[in-house]
């Protein structure tokens, strides 16, 4: 259930509360966050590795709430899918509506059902950051387990976190 | 096939409705004293897992076969074991939580079943899997606990519902994964929720009516606990008013966890029921401050009141999500020229503990698996763990991620039930061995969503490939006598047995016996899934039975199955680490095995 607003910056906001810098591969990074031709939020990789704060906000964030169903890495469990393998296919807007809304599937052998998070603030305050983190190992562009360098959390990831965890 | 008379005769008596008296539960007492049955799911009321069937033994298990098998139907995680009682052996299976009765007389055939109807949102508000750890028995009836917290009690001839009650409510996080203690005319109901901010807490329903009887939470007032501030003792001292509130700040411990999802063991001459508590809630330890009294500790409850006579809180104010849970193994053991009547319990923390059942008063603490090191050992005057600071998620900080804790939050030793051998003195445990890196952060609580509140990963100890070991412990000394390396955490229940032998099964899906006294392997047989089920034996048309549920599963399956990686490693050495996945798949099966 969406009871809280849509929570992702879409990029048109984001632009107009900080400045927009062309980054590689046409991704575009507005106070360190960054997205990509589709203006949809995407990671950042640099040459010695480090990530971008919201890839690794996404690898805490995921290993807090997702693995204990989707195992760790976005790898999979005997209880529900490999998110590397479906992220992509998924796409964005698709994810962000299942993550806030659950989806429930029946087989002969079995009823999976992934919860709605959408009043859940651990988890829709950083369905972005969950996003960038998946893209980023379905493309391999980080190993398993916890990046070694990340960038500093950006003023702005400050200020959306206290804003929609505390509605401040 | 020839019949055992005196197995047929129980089964027959029982189900012809004996008006048994008051007494322990006087169908369990005699249901467990005949090993034809396998009436509890822990073989019986002290928890030792043991049979006295020897038919099966150290010379010719070699030669086991395996004699039938059964599909339930489920591809989840399969906990627990079937029962036997007298001629009909009742399987249950993880959520939807069937229950089917087979006929042993004809081959198994499906005598009854009951499938009940629960709502699927119940799923996702199970950590860690839709796992039940399986059926009891008692005056007739088999009792249900089914994830939507719903105790049912069936005829056991005809599965027919006779009386059902609601012990929570899924929506706040409130769940079911394990089974029920039938003592006297009651039947003692724990909970799960542990990781949604659910407060634990006991019950008592009334075994004829399921009317509720008492409910002892695991925080809160004392009115709540059953505690008495004066008569109640943490290791021999009074605990004081409301320690179940004066532990914590502000209003924490409404949400604070201390779920009661292990198993239960009951000893008729003390008249108490004993049972452990798993973590506080959050797993973020800065967010709540003090002792998180009584998260984390083993309980004794008289059964016919609930009032606590003594308590042990063994993780006080937890940083590693140490659940203390696991069986109370109840024995006579002898320590220092005298016999102590014993309660040996092997925690998540990784201290296998040695108390008085009567008094509470500790009496050996000692680490079961040598690469433990959060703690150096347990003052055995106050009980509290001496913590390495270097490993105090709360010393250390939220947002900070502390590295190389031993053991991980899936602690030395799950749910998986150990077992005793009287003959031996020893005890048969199944064991992780497995680190982490723990990472606290500030988490927020909604009813019924996951509040968990940390970031964790989880690696073999250093320097070494292997997740666990399947060990033989001397509880009067503290001691491993000998340890055999699996190359996954022994996620499966013990059996030992009169033949010297002791049965576990492994997550690649082997079933092994091994020599009680030396631990050499001398069978294995490779079940269709990895188990996670525990081992039961019976004995029916005067031949001895072994039994073992299949499927992989549970919190083993969700950490294992992708294989785990090490981030101290350089890179490329990531993903180095067996997979599960690779060894094993999805299944529901009951294999069952014989001497040809």
């Amino acid at each position: 259930m969406f009871a809280k607003v849509f929570p992702s910056i879409p990029i048109a906001l984001a632009m107009s509360l900080g400045v927009a810098f062309a980054a590689e591969d046409g991704k575009t990074e507005v106070d360190g966050k960054y997205f990509d031709k589709e203006e949809e939020p995407t990671y950042n990789v640099k040459e010695d590795g480090t990530v971008d704060w919201y890839t690794y906000s996404g690898f805490r964030r995921y290993h807090s709430e997702c693995h204990v169903c989707h195992g760790p890495d976005g790898l999979g469990s005997t209880y529900a899918p490999a998110l590397i393998d479906t992220i992509k296919e998924l796409g964005y807007g698709e994810f962000i509506s299942v993550v806030a809304s659950g989806q429930e599937k029946v087989t002969a052998s079995q009823t999976s059902k992934m919860p709605g998070f959408g009043n859940n603030v651990n988890v829709y305050c950083y369905m972005d950051d969950i996003y960038v983190y998946l893209i980023a190992r379905a493309d391999d562009a980080i190993p398993r387990g916890r990046p070694r360098k990340r960038d500093k959390k950006p003023d702005q990831a400050k200020a959306y976190e206290n804003e929609c965890r505390d509605g401040k | 096939m020839k019949r055992v008379l005196f197995a047929t005769a129980l089964a027959v008596g029982v189900a012809a409705g004996y008006t048994v008296p008051v007494g322990a539960n006087d169908s369990v007492m005699q249901a467990t004293s005949n090993p034809s049955n396998w009436a509890l799911q822990t073989g019986d009321y002290a928890n030792q897992r043991y049979s006295t069937l020897a038919q099966i033994n150290k010379d010719n298990v070699k030669n086991l076969q395996v004699a039938w098998t059964f599909s339930t139907g489920v591809l989840r995680g399969h906990e627990g074991s079937p029962l036997v009682i007298g001629n009909t052996m009742y399987v249950h299976t993880p959520f939807p939580n069937n229950v089917f009765a087979l006929d042993l007389d004809n081959d198994g055939a499906i005598k009854w079943r009951y499938e009940p109807k629960q709502d699927p949102d119940t799923i996702p508000v199970m950590c860690c899997d839709t796992v039940n750890r399986g059926l009891a028995y008692a005056d007739g009836m088999v009792f249900l606990h089914q994830a939507d917290t719903t105790v049912v009690a069936l005829d056991a001839n005809t599965g027919k519902v006779i009386w059902s009650v609601k012990n929570g409510d899924p929506k706040k996080g409130e769940t079911n994964t394990t089974t029920v203690l039938p003592v006297k005319d009651k039947v003692i109901v724990g909970i799960s929720g542990g990781e949604f901010g659910v407060r634990g807490h006991v019950t008592a329903y009334d075994m004829k009516t399921g009317k509720q009887v008492w409910r002892g939470w695991s925080m809160g007032p004392d009115s709540d606990t059953l505690m008495d501030p004066e008569k109640t003792t943490h290791l021999g001292k009074p605990v004081g008013k409301d320690s179940g509130t004066a532990t914590w700040k502000g209003d924490q411990w409404k949400i604070g966890g201390g779920t009661t999802w292990g198993w239960y063991s009951y000893d008729p001459d003390l008249n108490l029921v004993y049972y452990g508590t798993g973590n506080p809630s959050t797993w973020n330890p800065t967010q709540r401050p003090g002792d998180n009294r009584w998260s984390m500790t083993i309980f004794a409850r008289d059964v016919d009141t609930g009032m606590a006579k003594w308590v042990y809180q063994m993780t006080p104010h937890d940083e590693w999500d140490y659940d203390g849970i696991n069986e109370m193994i109840l024995t006579d053991i002898d320590i220092g020229g005298q016999t102590r009547k014993g309660l040996v319990h092997f925690d998540r923390n990784g201290f296998g503990y040695t108390l008085d059942r009567e008094t509470g008063e500790l009496l050996v603490a000692e680490k079961f698996d040598p690469v433990v090191n959060w703690a150096t050992h347990v003052d055995m005057k106050t009980g509290r763990p001496n913590v390495v600071p270097q490993y105090s998620t709360e010393q250390n900080g939220e947002d900070v991620n502390t590295t190389n804790i031993c053991p991980a939050a899936l602690g030395s030793k799950d749910q998986q039930p150990a077992a005793y051998s009287p003959e031996t003195g020893l005890f048969y445990v199944p064991t992780n061995h497995v680190c982490m890196d723990y990472e606290p952060f500030k988490v927020s609580y909604t009813a019924g969503q996951p509040y968990v509140g940390a970031t964790l990963s989880m690696y073999p100890p250093k320097g070494e490939s292997h997740m666990g070991n399947f060990i033989a412990w001397d509880a009067a000394k503290g001691k491993i006598v000998w340890s055999n390396q699996e190359r996954f955490s022994v996620w499966s229940g013990a059996l030992a047995t009169a033949g010297d032998i002791v049965f576990y099964g492994t997550l690649e899906g082997y079933l092994k016996a091994v020599d009680a006294k030396t631990g050499a392997e001398l069978y294995k047989f490779k079940t269709p899934s990895g188990i996670i089920g525990n081992v039961m034996t019976y004995q029916h048309g005067g031949k001895q039975y072994v039994g073992v549920l299949s499927g992989v599963g549970g919190w083993a399956g969700i950490g294992l199955a992708a294989g785990l990686t090490d981030p101290q490693a350089g890179l490329g050495a990531v993903g180095g680490y067996a997979a599960l996945h690779n060894y094993t798949r999805l299944g529901g099966q009951l294999t069952v095995f014989a001497l040809p």
